[in-house]
């Protein structure tokens, strides 16, 4: 009854809300090529605090709205320069237009995913979101596939790829067919960077009677000079730069806690996982910290990922440059707890961690140990060139 | 305002407006866990008063989120935990409506019984905000469309926690509000729901802290006079939260797991056992009212119904207090066995209690409570289910259930 009060363009607006506010599917409007550049602008224009949101939302309205068509154009603006915020909007925006295209019964293209994800000059994540999307096109996908993702830029595809050679040699096994089972676990292993899947593999490698060099697999550093203790009695020794922040001379000794002299001492872990015990290492020390510094010769420069596991507080420098600080003690710790970027350059560079024990009392809280790789973003080792080899020498 | 635009107002807010029977955020619209108008089942089995489960894409602790007809619930999954999914059930099928996934931008280590899906989502009706371990935060609409997004690990690098962070936000009129509070980077933000932009932002004790914001709003008041309370080692603090500015502070430490709840002007905090709180207009800090030290609860938070205060403690002890006196006389050992990390939450008078290995127990409430029921889901339970619309939700790290009639 009330609407026969309302103009003509107030009924067109409480529709237009209504439907707004139901949701009702709008029609795709198509987009030119400098708007649809124009909204991947905005969106990766993103950054700190919330900025860009706004401008990042309309952007995204515009991108879904487009029809899709813009699956894959969308999929493509993703690039190893695009921020991680960016990356989640524009990702997204394709997983929307995918969602929109099935609610609406529309086929996704399932030969132009196919032909995106064997492309892998695409981003490592909208390429496994394209595949997400081509299985459900195209159940037969992954069969056609996955056996050709190893060696894969994406982990979680690599990782479906290694989850079926497992399951191949496994099988081999089972019919006792021990030597090419042992191919095929080999096989697997030149895939498997996930922990749980290199575990399973060596069980059997080692089974099959193969040696397994896990620090080389995943790129441990295990060889350092460490010093210590330092004083760090009521955690007050985590922002004090003792001397082997200002300089590392291995030959030097230096005053260190209560007054008594330190000086560098050489240290090889024999541990597979490359943990450094400093409590074995040195002493079962408390309100203390000591630093450990490793060459790592590069056979040209490089961005790598710096990988730390620890318990304990600490603070992480590449030539000389402090790549991380964190001050959290006894919270747990594992494999690639913290990942980092550094810049490496060609020849001799050094790796300094400093490592700071607290004064805790409970078993738990006993733990003063480090481990730290050296990989690519897909947790592949990067592993040093031999010093004879290296440019800088 | 115009008649016309009044009218206009009217018939569109009658679009959005929600039923009273939304379950909006983690223990419900005012954080109590408590509804008393719904008639939820005291009893099921395999077959009878099971509406209808829904597998999951992942591992969560968190609870589901009831907006009308829709169910929203995080999930997390991959070797490294960083795919992040939010999904959105009809709930009367549980049909999957809509499901987007985001890989998360901050750490996501996490004790082996947490996960990076701890925090519950909550929604201002319109919007959903999921919140998650690794500190993003993602705004929906209710149709699945990204809104804006928050990678707080980003913007502050040292807020982050290897145990896992599990404080769920709260919305409150137009802001949301968060608690990302560890051993190395503490603050608590209130952002704009519009945007995600900071409205305030103030730094908070560096400590772990686990426990999630509650709610205090005196009777008649309006959404803007409403209060969050924020809770840590060194006290429980009282603020607004479209200005984050303090109103009054209560200084002595309180626990950093379960968390306060605030009913008829009374809050009760895990400080010192149980200490019962009531706050004075214009007064800088609240009076106590009582302090019972033997009603500590375990990892649960507690929950008052009708004139009784519950704790579970970490024996699985269900424990409880007169809110008035606190008189501390109710002790009921809970059928079965193993720890609880699930807050109870009640209807009708009845307590819901989770069991971590998947028990669930209905407890008939008042100051001689007994078991009404008790049924064993068989899989691990550690969220705080909901209740909306006559049904219980509650998830495993596989399954989402309702239970109705």
């Amino acid at each position: 009854m009330f609407l026969r009060w309302l103009s003509a363009s107030v009924r067109c607006s409480l529709v237009t809300g209504l439907i707004s506010v139901f949701g009702t599917e709008a029609v795709a409007a198509p987009i030119s090529a400098n708007d649809f550049a124009e909204a991947v602008k905005s969106i990766k224009q993103v950054g700190p605090e919330g900025q860009g949101n706004a401008e990042a939302s309309a952007a995204f309205q515009r991108l879904i709205s487009a029809g899709p068509e813009q699956l894959i154009p969308v999929l493509a603006t993703v690039d190893e320069d695009t921020s991680p915020r960016a990356a989640n909007w524009l990702e997204s925006a394709a997983e929307t237009i995918a969602a929109k295209s099935i609610e609406q019964k529309l086929p996704l293209p399932a030969k132009d995913l196919e032909k995106f994800v064997l492309d892998r000059k695409h981003h490592p994540a909208s390429r496994h979101l394209a595949f997400d999307l081509l299985v459900q096109a195209d159940p037969t996908a992954p069969d056609r596939l996955v056996p050709g993702m190893l060696n894969d830029p994406s982990v979680e595809l690599r990782r479906l790829s290694v989850e079926r050679v497992i399951a191949e040699g496994e099988a081999t096994l089972k019919a006792e067919k021990k030597p090419e089972a042992l191919e095929i676990f080999k096989k697997a292993m030149s895939g498997a960077r996930d922990d749980d899947q290199v575990q399973a593999i060596v069980k059997r490698l080692e089974e099959l009677g193969e040696k397994v060099d896990l620090p080389k697999h995943f790129g441990f550093v295990t060889t350092w000079h460490l010093i210590g203790p330092f004083d760090n009695r009521e955690k007050k020794g985590f922002n004090v730069a003792y001397p082997p922040e200002k300089k590392v001379d291995l030959a030097e000794e230096i005053e260190g806690k209560e007054g008594v002299k330190v000086k560098w001492t050489p240290y090889t872990t024999p541990d597979r996982y490359g943990t450094v015990d400093l409590a074995k290492a040195q002493d079962k020390f408390k309100g203390a910290i000591s630093y450990a510094v490793a060459e790592f010769v590069s056979d040209k420069g490089q961005t790598v990922d710096v990988r730390l596991g620890t318990p304990n507080a600490w603070k992480v420098w590449v030539n000389g440059e402090l790549i991380f600080a964190r001050e959290e003690y006894h919270r747990g710790h594992k494999l690639d707890q913290y990942k980092m970027r550094a810049r490496l350059k060609p020849g001799r560079n050094e790796i300094l961690i400093k490592v700071c024990q607290n004064e805790q009392k409970e078993d738990w809280a006993q733990e003063w140990q480090f481990q730290l790789r050296i990989c690519d973003s897909t947790g592949t080792a990067v592993l040093p060139a031999t010093p004879a080899t290296a440019s800088a020498r | 305002m115009s008649r016309l635009c009044l009218m206009l107002s009217v018939v569109l807010a009658a679009g959005t407006s929600l039923p009273a029977a939304d379950w909006r955020q983690f223990r419900g619209n005012d954080a109590t866990g408590v509804v008393d108008d719904q008639a939820v089942p005291t009893s099921w089995t395999e077959t009878e008063n099971r509406a209808w489960a829904a597998e999951l894409p992942g591992r969560g602790l968190s609870g589901p989120i009831i907006v009308g007809k829709k169910v929203f619930l995080t999930a997390s999954s991959g070797f490294s935990s960083d795919r992040l999914h939010i999904l959105c059930l009809d709930a009367d099928t549980g049909a999957r409506l809509w499901h987007r996934q985001f890989t998360a931008m901050g750490r996501t280590m996490c004790h082996n019984k947490m996960c990076v899906a701890t925090p519950t989502p909550c929604s201002d009706g319109k919007r959903v905000f999921a919140f998650f371990s690794s500190n993003d935060v993602i705004c929906l609409d209710l149709e699945g469309n990204l809104q804006w997004l928050r990678a707080l690990t980003l913007d502050y690098p040292n807020a982050s926690n290897s145990l896992g962070m599990s404080s769920s936000p709260l919305v409150l009129g137009s802001t949301l509000v968060l608690q990302v509070e560890n051993d190395s980077e503490s603050f608590a933000c209130g952002l704009d729901v519009d945007t995600g932009l900071n409205r305030w932002k103030h730094d908070r004790p560096v400590a772990a802290n686990w426990t999630s914001p509650s709610i205090f709003s005196k009777a008649g008041s309006s959404d803007d006079d409403q209060l969050v309370l924020l809770q840590s080692s060194r006290g429980l603090t009282a603020i607004r939260p479209y200005s984050g500015t303090t109103v009054w502070n209560y200084g002595t430490g309180c626990s950093t797991i379960p968390s306060s709840v605030a009913v008829k002007e009374t809050v009760y905090v895990p400080s010192n056992g149980l200490t019962a709180l009531t706050p004075e207009e214009g007064a800088s800090a609240p009076k106590v009212k009582w302090n019972v030290g033997r009603l500590g609860p375990g990892t649960p938070s507690p929950i008052v119904v009708g004139d009784y205060v519950y704790v579970v403690n970490n024996a699985g002890v269900l424990n409880g207090a007169n809110i008035q006196t606190g008189d501390a006389t109710i002790q009921l050992r809970l059928p079965g066995s193993g720890a609880f990390s699930s807050t109870p939450i009640a209807a009708n008078g009845n307590i819901y209690l989770f069991r971590e290995g998947g028990m669930a127990i209905v407890v008939q409430g008042g100051d001689k409570p007994k078991v009404e029921s008790s049924f064993d889901l068989k899989e691990t339970i550690l969220c705080t289910p909901a209740i909306a619309d006559g049904g219980l939700y509650v998830r495993s790290d596989k399954h989402l259930w309702k239970i109705a009639k």
